[in-house]
């Protein structure tokens, strides 16, 4: 199986204190690699060094390409849809302009409307509060509206982090099995940042555990959710 | 970790975080340097009025003048965190106390410093009160309103009966007292430099004081400290204050030493130009006050002597570049240094 | 009774030029959250641009499309040489650049074209009408800035660059997360404000006469409306600009003590009032503030 993202000896540093001691991990094409672990493990800052939103160093390679030395707006560009820590909704926009922004790059103007209907199709509640200001939504509404503007982009990778941050269990279970059909339909792979490694051990192909900033487990999602000492000791439960 | 909505851009903690000396260890050795400096600044500013011409001293007096209202903004901005760009205002406050009091009720010129403080700082901490609802940008821009309006407040005709409006007032020069052998311009000088010291000294001890403390806790974290007890309120009024106190007193000693006020010699320039001294100088670095005033008075000239016609020009390039080349002034320019000297001396 | 009509009037019409003093004001502001004391010396330095071309017999009709065109490139060129490398500078390092960038284009304008005060011409000739209520140059500063007011409108609503825009100066993180190019959206904000400033100059000059010191009480006045209205919210900016002028004109004719002299001030303390009661403006947005 190829491999959309091949991460090499990540670092991330903010300012000059060091985060990422060098990790590697990948996500194969039209799978979902999740990466666990505790609070200040370090998990946002991998999807923030992806992303080229701080220093980093190592090799990342998206669909062979070198993509290391990329700024965001570029690395968005070629299909990389991150819906960050907090939702990073425009809060002062409509949900509607919301999602036109995710397709802010793209430049057919029918298949925007096209892909318009269908995330609403995904997220019915969305069309409901279409011309509502966003910042009314609630949070799982909120966390719908980031995922359905990152699709819109349709990416070829969703980097999501933290989803169920905040969200009743019965809305996570919702939002994943739509990632799960988001995923099987669209062939969107995803790297999906996670404290809550139940819900997404069930979700994912790959795991890799993060602890203060190096990767100290990794395997198949099915490993790692039969390893009593592992999650014992990294997950929690 | 829900979603931010402040930016550093409109907090005042990031806008003048104090610019503090280096880590403990090298301390004493960055605290000799700054002694050593001090002391031979001090002996320069002594010597100086024996050296130069009467108009040189006269520059350097209004040199230190500005240094002073400096130092009371940057008690405001530096320390307390409230920005301030209409500090000419408490300036010409000052300044017409004084004129007013020698021009009109015939009091001595020494008397007048005093009453000027005392007003302005009234005057201060009344404009303290509804600048407490205010904040980065917004105060900023009701201060900014204060500078430009300062001109007409004082053309104001139900005051002209005492500003003489745009006549303005004229002032004698007073003579060095105790028939010392200094002529009035050095004797000015020496009365500044005096009056500086003491207003550095009580800044400083402000500064290093609880007072002091508790203005710095406001400025860096408001909530944080009405929540340690603070009484923010209060603080934020005694700085703005204080604050003006310092810039009056500069304000009438310039009435003094001009010999001529009127409502256009406090045009909102000179707000503006407080404002570049103070960041020149650094945010929250006291002795920086000094270079500010330094900027402020001789920089103009120097770009006057560059292009005539286009001075204005030249002396905002420079200050441009200034922000590029060192945006967190002279002081945060020495705390780097410092840094960088302590750091390579604790390496060895 | 006509006395009141007619000071609405100028009221609506001057207010029209704070309105787009405020909304150019606040475009920067929500761009890069700094306020651009040097707004007005752009406008004013446009304005003189135009006032040269028409000495040079340039019709007036392509003299305003030109000018425009000039000023928006003026601010995106100031944005990109003389902002841009300030980076993440401390907002009073801004604020000393923009006394600068003042400082900079008040002088040049000086001299390249002195300080005396120069009579301009209006576009609309120098008629009025219904028996003198209205002037025909009140009629074409209504009508252009209701018109520019209108268009910039639409543009933010409906057309795409407008929607990038409004996103990279809300989020822009989460709008370099969708491929806006942040950066560019900041230099097209800074340009279109140069231009609505160009117009305001242009529109205000016949009425105050050309010189560089003109626009430092418009500016001010804009910065009443943009604070009357919210920073945060640029139809409050506008709705803030006609206001002040409204008021401005009228506190002016009728409360005796507030003569020429006091028009000035008037704008201060409306400024201090309203930012005591309700700090964020009357349209603007609470933001709240986490320890």
């Amino acid at each position: 199986m190829s491999m959309l993202l091949e991460v090499t000896g990540l670092h991330a540093s903010y300012g000059d204190f060091r985060v990422l001691h060098g990790l590697d991990f990948s996500v194969e094409k039209g799978g979902i690699s999740t990466l666990l672990g505790a609070n200040g493990a370090g998990k946002t800052t991998t999807l923030r060094a992806l992303c080229g939103m701080i220093k980093r160093s190592g090799t990342i390679r998206f669909d062979g390409n070198d993509i290391s030395g990329k700024a965001t707006e570029d690395i968005v560009r070629m299909g990389v849809a991150h819906v960050p820590e907090g939702r990073g909704t425009f809060t002062g926009l409509t949900t509607e302009e919301n999602l036109q922004c995710g397709a802010m790059t793209r430049s057919s103007r029918a298949e925007i409307a096209r892909d318009l209907e269908q995330a609403y199709h995904w997220f019915p509640r969305l069309r409901e509060r279409r011309n509502q200001q966003a910042g009314t939504l609630s949070g799982g509404e909120q966390q719908m509206l980031a995922i359905a503007r990152a699709l819109m982009l349709r990416p070829r990778l969703m980097l999501l982090d933290e989803p169920s941050f905040g969200l009743a269990p019965l809305i996570v279970q919702e939002m994943f099995s739509i990632l799960r059909k988001v995923n099987q339909e669209e062939q969107v792979s995803m790297l999906i940042v996670e404290q809550n490694a139940g819900v997404v051990l069930e979700l994912a192909d790959t795991a890799y555990v993060l602890e203060t900033g190096d990767i100290v487990m990794s395997g198949t999602a099915a490993e790692i959710r039969d390893n009593e000492t592992i999650r014992a000791a990294y997950l929690g439960y | 970790m829900s979603v931010n909505t402040t930016t550093t851009a409109d907090s005042p903690a990031s806008a003048t975080k104090g610019v503090s000396l280096p880590a403990p260890a090298a301390a004493t050795g960055n605290a000799k340097i700054m002694r050593t400096a001090g002391v031979i600044l001090l002996a320069i500013g002594v010597a100086a009025p024996f050296l130069s011409g009467n108009f040189l001293i006269f520059q350097l007096t209004m040199m230190m003048i500005y240094a002073i209202a400096i130092l009371g903004l940057n008690i405001l901005t530096g320390i307390n965190g409230q920005f301030s760009l209409g500090h000419g205002a408490f300036y010409a406050v000052g300044a017409y106390t004084a004129a007013i009091m020698m021009d009109q009720f015939g009091v001595g010129y020494l008397w007048t410093l005093p009453m000027a403080g005392i007003i302005c700082f009234m005057v201060g901490f009344l404009f303290g009160l509804p600048a407490l609802r205010l904040d980065g940008v917004y105060l900023a821009l009701a201060t900014f309103a204060l500078a430009v309006v300062t001109p007409q407040l004082f053309k104001l005709s139900p005051f002209e009966h005492w500003t003489s409006g745009v006549m303005g007032i004229v002032i004698s020069k007073p003579d060095a007292p105790f028939g010392l052998p200094l002529n009035p311009d050095q004797w000015l000088y020496f009365l500044t430099f005096a009056i500086g010291l003491l207003a550095y000294v009580c800044a400083r001890n402000l500064v290093g004081s609880r007072t002091g403390r508790a203005l710095m806790a406001i400025r860096d974290n408001p909530i944080a400290a009405r929540s340690m007890g603070v009484n923010t309120a209060l603080f934020k009024s005694l700085a703005f204050g204080v604050s003006a106190l310092y810039t009056g007193v500069a304000g009438a000693l310039g009435a003094i030493v001009v010999q001529y006020i009127s409502p256009d010699s406090f045009h909102f320039a000179l707000s503006v130009a407080l404002v570049v001294g103070l960041v020149v100088g650094g945010v929250g670095w006291l002795p920086g006050a000094l270079f500010g005033g330094a900027f402020i008075m001789f920089v103009p000239n120097i770009a006057e002597e560059l292009s005539k016609g286009l001075s204005g020009a030249v002396y905002g390039v420079i200050m441009i570049l200034m922000m590029y080349a060192i945006p967190t002034g002279l002081g945060g320019l020495l705390k780097a240094a410092l840094g960088a000297l302590s750091k390579r001396s604790m390496t060895r | 009774m006509e006395l009141l009509a007619q000071q609405l009037i100028t009221g609506i019409a001057t207010g029209g030029i704070y309105a787009c003093m405020a909304l150019a004001v606040v475009m920067i502001y929500q761009a890069i959250h700094h306020l651009n004391f040097a707004q007005g010396e752009m406008a004013m330095f446009s304005t003189f641009v135009a006032w040269q071309m028409l000495a040079w017999g340039v019709p007036y009709w392509l003299v305003i499309p030109l000018t425009v065109v000039i000023s928006f490139a003026g601010g995106v060129a100031i944005e990109r040489l003389v902002i841009r490398p300030l980076g993440d500078a401390p907002v009073l390092s801004h604020i000393v650049v923009f006394i600068g960038l003042f400082a900079i284009i008040n002088s040049l304008a000086g001299f390249i074209w002195d300080f005396t005060i120069k009579p301009f011409p209006s576009p609309f000739g120098e008629g009025s009408q219904f028996g003198g209520l209205i002037s025909n140059h009140q009629i074409g500063m209504i009508a252009v800035t209701m018109t520019v007011l209108v268009m910039l409108f639409l543009f933010f609503q409906y057309t795409r660059v407008g929607l990038a825009m409004r996103a990279a100066a809300e989020n822009p993180a989460s709008a370099r997360l969708v491929g806006i190019r942040v950066g560019w959206m900041i230099a097209l904000g800074w340009g279109m404000a140069a231009a609505i400033g160009a117009i305001a100059g242009i529109l205000i000059a016949p009425i105050v006469f050309l010189e560089p010191n003109m626009m430092l009480s418009i500016l001010l006045y804009g910065f009443a409306g943009a604070v009357l209205g919210g920073l945060t919210s640029p139809t409050g900016a506008v709705f803030g600009g006609f206001m002040v002028g409204i008021i401005e004109n009228l506190a002016g004719t009728y409360i005796p003590v507030i003569g020429g002299e006091l028009k000035l001030p008037i704008a201060l303390f409306l400024i201090v009032t309203v930012l005591v009661f309700k700090p964020t403006g009357l349209f603007g947005r609470t933001v709240v503030q986490r320890v």
